[in-house]
């Protein structure tokens, strides 16, 4: 707008104008009340209600449901999961990223559009996806069995799964960032002389650090959480093949809600604690995050 | 290396590392991706088409099918309406605390499905927090379609909000100022002028939330009851096929979840492009 407001000339007192360009306050209140209202509804009552049914039985029995062996396993193989999928699309988001923002070649478009295909995917039709591949009677199932070699319901097939459902966190963080920063930087360093690689380490990785972390801040809370792809490779052997949230499953259905909550109330925890850490980069380093007005 | 940087660069850049990256990047997409997913095809190839036709028209495959559709439309509808009115308020309206409130608008993506089916279940479920209160009321059936509305609803809002949001940001007060100017009403401005705008990123949140919807399994599962024909869900189904070593039928409902999905995608896809353009915006 220039600098003379658009009101001076026109025959509309700002009053006018005001009353249709905004909506008057009775709206706006009454809009604000249901938008609060439905959050708080479907959004924060859930949550608090997590926690509520959670310690329903007192400190000591929240603190037994989380400390008892089948409890202690399914943690330890959560983290585990996490720890080898997450660095896996780590890498592979950074080479994507590498490879598709940095270069120019034909069939672009399909690549990116392939790496989002996972979101599109039913979790349990990625879940199956390995059970036909790998499963007792898959197409490599008779072969592994040959051999000794066990992915579906154990642990290689849970890693699998949860692989393909977190594969385009880091990609789609990493990816328009780095077309939108350009290669002027690396091609100063490269004639500068230095390689390729350390390009890569001193210029790339410092630029996009924040989108990094950004991106394996939600691929890794999906990797803890996820359930449905899990869930039918993991054949829920318990103190085996249960993770996090299939041992709240079992819990569940054997109603012991007590246990079930409190379990779950380590996960909602990861998730508020990924939540805060999010709404932290996106305050202190939205600009340092993918193009857009990402707030 | 230094030789092989002229300066000044050249336009196409010259990079190294292409040929790595590019290789890691399909190889490892091609292992995880593409290659599983063609067992579905190859395993319904393999299967004959009459042998495909006849476990898809079976009764129980078919409900399921359309229950997992019918709920996701209607949910992704709810969320259409219910993203734009908070999106509207978080871009438009100043009120207290209102960076917590945009914070907790991604919970459905961070909280996992499980622990959002137990929670939805034990507030809204027939012996719920606020579920027992409406079934005493006769307000309230337990076990319905409806019951899967509630957990998609929950899982689809992120994705119409974080679509509409920075669209509704971008918009420039000055459209509504100059229809102000030549006499519009508040309810012709918002129609006329800012809907036009917000309606393709509306549609792709409304996809997104739709396709979603359609796969979800976690939360819904445990607040839907899973009545055969009635309540179940088709990802639901597919675990079930499963569990009977039922390879063929789990692989059919699979491979008829992908078919609609993507072609459904792709429809709303153009009309997305469709309205963009029509909104004048290339």
């Amino acid at each position: 707008m220039s600098d003379t407001p658009l009101t001076a000339k026109a025959p509309f007192p700002p009053a006018v104008i005001a009353a249709t360009t905004h909506e008057t306050p009775g709206v706006r209140h009454a809009l604000t009340a249901v938008a609060l209202t439905y959050l708080a509804l479907f959004l924060l009552l859930p949550l608090v209600m997590v926690f509520a049914e959670a310690l329903r039985g007192g400190l000591a029995a929240y603190l037994s449901a989380l400390t008892e062996p089948d409890a202690v396993s399914a943690i330890e193989l959560t983290l585990l999961v996490a720890a080898i999928s997450v660095p896996a699309n780590m890498l592979f988001g950074l080479a994507a990223a590498w490879a598709i923002a940095k270069h120019d070649f034909r069939g672009k478009t399909v690549l990116t559009t392939l790496i989002d295909l996972p979101f599109s995917v039913s979790p349990v039709i990625a879940g199956l996806i390995y059970v036909l591949l790998f499963g007792l009677h898959g197409f490599l199932g008779p072969w592994l069995r040959e051999h000794d070699v066990e992915i579906v319901f154990a642990v290689p097939g849970i890693v699998l799964a949860t692989v393909f459902v977190t594969l385009p966190f880091v990609a789609r963080e990493l990816i328009p960032l780095m077309q939108e920063q350009g290669t002027a930087d690396e091609e100063a360093a490269l004639s500068l002389g230095a390689s390729g690689f350390q390009t890569f380490l001193r210029v790339t990785l410092p630029n996009v650090r924040w989108a990094l972390l950004y991106g394996v801040l939600l691929c890794n809370a999906r990797a803890m959480g996820e359930f449905g792809a899990v869930s039918v490779v993991s054949g829920h052997i318990r103190g085996y093949t249960n993770t996090l949230p299939l041992h709240v499953e079992v819990l569940y259905n054997e109603y012991n809600f007590v246990a079930a909550f409190a379990v779950a109330s380590l996960l909602a925890s990861l998730a508020i604690v990924t939540l805060i850490a999010k709404s932290f980069l996106q305050w202190w380093y939205g600009d340092a995050l993918a193009s857009g007005p990402k707030r | 290396m230094v030789e092989a940087t002229a300066l000044p660069a050249p336009k196409g850049t010259v990079l190294p590392g292409l040929g790595l990256t590019l290789g890691m990047t399909l190889a490892y997409l091609g292992l995880i991706v593409l290659l599983p997913l063609a067992a579905v095809f190859a395993t319904a190839a393999g299967m004959g088409l009459d042998e495909i036709l006849r476990l898809l028209m079976d009764p129980r495959t078919l409900a399921a099918l359309r229950v997992s559709f019918a709920t996701a439309l209607l949910a992704a509808a709810i969320n259409a309406v219910a993203g734009l009115v908070v999106a509207w308020v978080l871009v438009r309206y100043d009120f207290p605390l209102k960076r917590l409130v945009d914070g907790v608008i991604d919970l459905p993506f961070a909280l996992p499905t499980a622990v959002a089916g137990i929670a939805l279940a034990g507030l809204y479920g027939p012996n719920g927090w606020v579920g027992a209160p409406l079934a005493e009321a006769g307000l309230r059936v337990a076990y319905t379609p409806a019951d899967i509305v509630v957990a998609l609803a929950f899982i689809g809002l992120p994705f119409v909000v974080r679509t509409v949001e920075p669209v509704l940001a971008d918009l420039d007060r000055e459209y509504e100022e100059a229809a102000a100017t030549l006499g519009a009403s508040r309810l012709q401005v918002v129609s006329r002028v800012v809907m036009p705008v917000l309606l393709p990123p509306l549609l792709t949140g409304f996809a997104l939330a739709f396709a979603r919807g359609v796969g979800e399994y976690g939360s819904v599962i445990f607040i839907a009851g899973n009545l055969p024909y009635l309540s179940e869900v088709a990802p639901l189904l597919i675990v079930i096929k499963l569990e009977e070593y039922n390879y063929a039928g789990a692989t059919t409902i699979a491979a008829a979840m992908l078919l609609t999905s993507f072609l459904m995608l792709l429809v709303i896809n153009l009309l997305g492009n469709w309205t963009r353009r029509r909104a004048g915006h290339v």
